[in-house]
Parts: structure tokens; sequence; C-alpha cells
């Protein structure tokens, strides 16, 4: 169970969304609406552990999460196989087989990571969160560049982990016909303070 | 740990990898002082062990803004962040492997370029050993400047600026330690302070480096 009580997160110093409370159960998905520029990725970028929270208090998080970027953090001179196999021995987990079958990749193997389309780099990030064995995965737009099928592919991924218990955090504009919660953060956006605006001018 | 280290040496050796850059340009640098110095080979083997390690040091500047640019651009950066790696063990092995591909390349070739520069013979020896002690120095005080500077663009300029101050010391006596056994000189002391700096600063500086890094990739 993920829980973030009374949570202010910040990019840059300045607040950028205060009071922030909720709970994100075991085999539950959450999903986080707003508008560009509304704090959606300073949020998980906090929840994954990038950024320490400016206020209140995490639960839950920290070695739990598997973080999945804008970025996929692709080597473009490594194969598939080699990038998620990387991946696994970095996390102790063994056997990336069931993460190619997943997202339909095992056709690509052997192909180098920099010769696949912007869709197979997304499917192969995603890919990528399978093969941490962890339990809560925190994604940030996830199905970006993802043609029908390949949404498809990933909302049965996401599917099976929620039923293996596993829970998800994700900014998403898409419906995933998934049963999730929807936080929008609009309404947690933080007032300007003057005060530590002045702080940072001393 | 051993992954992230055999994903970096696979990295640096596939093409567009970077190993061998250091390596050609302190060809080059060796093999252009000759020319420019002139037909003196008695001056030439007094500023060979000199040249030597500048040329090194050089060579090594050169490949540091990739320790941990490449990764940063691609994401991967923040990925090992959150992965159950010690912030301090990434940059060790970052460092390892720069060492590995830049500067263990470096050390092995020094020797055969100081012919081009009439090394004396009793110098071989020691510019071999000093700079195998003094360059794992260079790769862990230049992973310190690339966190520095990860998240900026173009910061090789800056990452220059800041980190050749500090490779001044281990320029010193790494330097000093060659010219002095190429001369059939004592190097016990020279010697010592080259090991003393290698390994402070691979004890403490891998902190420093991860402290940084955590605050830049906020």
């Amino acid at each position: 169970m993920l829980t973030a009580q009374d949570l202010t997160v910040s990019r840059g110093g300045i607040p950028v969304l205060e009071s922030l409370n909720f709970t994100l159960n075991d085999g539950a998905a959450l999903v986080l609406r707003g508008p560009n520029g509304a704090g959606k990725t300073t949020l998980l970028r906090t929840v994954a552990g990038l950024q320490p929270p400016m206020q209140g208090t995490l639960e839950g998080a920290g070695e739990r999460i598997a973080y999945a970027a804008h970025a996929d953090g692709l080597k473009t001179m490594l194969t598939v196989t080699e990038n998620l196999s990387f991946w696994a021995s970095v996390f102790g987990t063994s056997g990336i087989e069931d993460a190619v079958q997943a997202f339909d990749l095992s056709a690509l193997r052997d192909r180098l990571a920099g010769s696949l389309s912007a869709g197979q780099k997304r499917r192969l990030g995603l890919a990528r969160l399978m093969v941490t064995g962890r339990p809560v995965w925190v994604l940030d737009e996830p199905t970006v560049s993802l043609d029908a099928v390949s949404v498809g592919l990933f909302a049965d991924a996401v599917r099976a982990h929620l039923s293996g218990g596993g829970s998800a955090l994700m900014a998403t504009h898409i419906d995933l016909g998934l049963e999730a919660g929807v936080l929008d953060v609009g309404p947690f956006k933080a007032r300007p303070r003057a005060a530590l605006e002045d702080e940072a001018f001393l | 740990m051993i992954a992230l280290l055999l994903r970096d040496l696979r990295l640096a050796v596939r093409a567009g990898g970077g190993f061998g850059l250091g390596l050609v340009f302190f060809l080059i640098v060796t093999v252009l002082v000759p020319f420019g110095v002139g037909p003196q080979t008695d001056l030439l083997s007094r500023i060979a062990p000199g040249v030597l390690w500048v040329g090194a040091l050089l060579a090594c500047l050169l490949s540091l803004d990739r320790i941990l640019a490449l990764d940063w651009e691609d994401g991967s950066l923040d990925l090992l962040a959150t992965a159950p790696l010690p912030m301090e063990g990434i940059v060790s092995v970052k460092a390892l492997a720069h060492w590995i591909t830049t500067g263990l390349p470096l050390v092995f070739i020094a020797p055969m370029l100081g012919v081009l520069l009439s090394l004396p013979l009793e110098g071989y020896v020691w510019v071999l050993v000093s700079l195998l002690l003094g360059t794992p120095a260079l790769s862990v005080i230049g992973t310190f400047g690339a966190a520095l500077t990860v998240g900026l663009k173009r910061g090789g300029l800056l990452m220059s600026l800041l980190v050749l101050p500090l490779y001044v010391p281990t320029l010193i006596f790494g330097a000093e330690v060659a010219r002095r056994g190429a001369d059939g000189l004592a190097v016990a002391t020279p010697l010592a302070m080259l090991a003393g700096i290698s390994f402070g600063v691979m004890a403490l500086l891998p902190f420093a480096s991860a402290a940084v890094l955590r605050i830049n990739l906020r």
C-alpha cells in the first residue's frame, strides 16, 4: 500500500502541488489527471524517490517503486535482449521472457534498440517494468507513441500486474479500460508563497 | 554492479562508444611533440616523462563528459537512481569503467610512445608505474566533475575548468615519479604522495560524487 499524507511537492524549490492525500491499495490503479504543467511529473518523480517531498510523508514507496519516465532509458547500441537483461540483473530478477512475450518483442529480440521505431522503443521501455519485479509501477505518460494494439498490450500487462497484487500510479489521458481511481491534481495546485520566495532572494 | 560495469564496457567498445578516442589523442600528442621540439634528443628525453603525463591527462579529460552525460540524456540515469544500487556504487562503477576503457590502455601504450620521445631506459618502468597508480585518480576525480555538470547543456567546458585544478596534484607527483625514475634518482617520496592521492580520492570522492548527482537529478 502506498500512502501520501499532506504531501507537498516542489520543482526548483517552488511548491507545485500541496496538501495531497491519497492511498493506493495493492491491486489498484490510480490515474493522475490535470493539464500540462500541473505538476504530475513532479509528483511522480517525488513518489519514485528522485527528489524528496517538501512537506508531508510518503509511505510504502522507496524500494517498492518501478519508475518509467518520458525517456525510456534504452541504450541504442545494445539489443532488445541485452537492454532487458541488463535491467533484470540490476534488479536481481531472472527471466525476461514474460516481458518479451507480454509486449510482443520476440521478433525484435536481436535488433539494436537504436534501430527500433518510437512505438517499439516505448514497448521495450515498458517491458523493463516487468523485469524489475517491483510491486508499485509509477508511470509517466506510458502510452505516448503507442498504437492502438500496443496500448491494448500495455493495458493487459497492467491488468496482469494488478491481479498479481501489484499496483500502478500513472499520469495518462487515455482511457485504458482499467478500473482505476482518478486523482485530479488541479485542486491541489500550490498557492504562491511570498515568504518562501523572499527567502530565496536572501 | 557487475552488470552495470559489463554494460558500460560493452557500450564503450561498440560503434560510437568512444573507446580509443583518448588513445588516439595520446598518440597524436606524443607523435607531434618531437616535431615541435626539433631534433634535440637530449632535450626530448629530459621532457619525455612530463610530456607523457600531460598527454595522458588530456586524453583522460577528453572522454570525461561521456561518463554520465550519455546516461542522463537517454534517461537511464534516473532509472539507475531508482534501482536497488547505492548511488556511491553507481559512480564508483562508472569511474572504474572509464578507467578500464581510457586509463588502462594509456598506461600500456605510454612505454611504447616513450620510444618516440627517446625516454631514457630507466624511465620506462617508472612511467608505467606512475601512470598505473595515477590514472585511477584521474578517472575518479573526472567522475566527480561529470556528476557536478551532468544536467548542463554543453557542460564539457565548465567541467574541464572545474576538473583541471583538481588534476594538478596528481600530475605534479605522477610526472615527478616518472622524471626521477628516468634520471635514476630515488622515487619513494613522490611515489608515496601519488599513491596517497590516488587511494584518498578513491575512498572519499565517490561519496561527494553521489551527493552532487542526487542533487542534480532532482
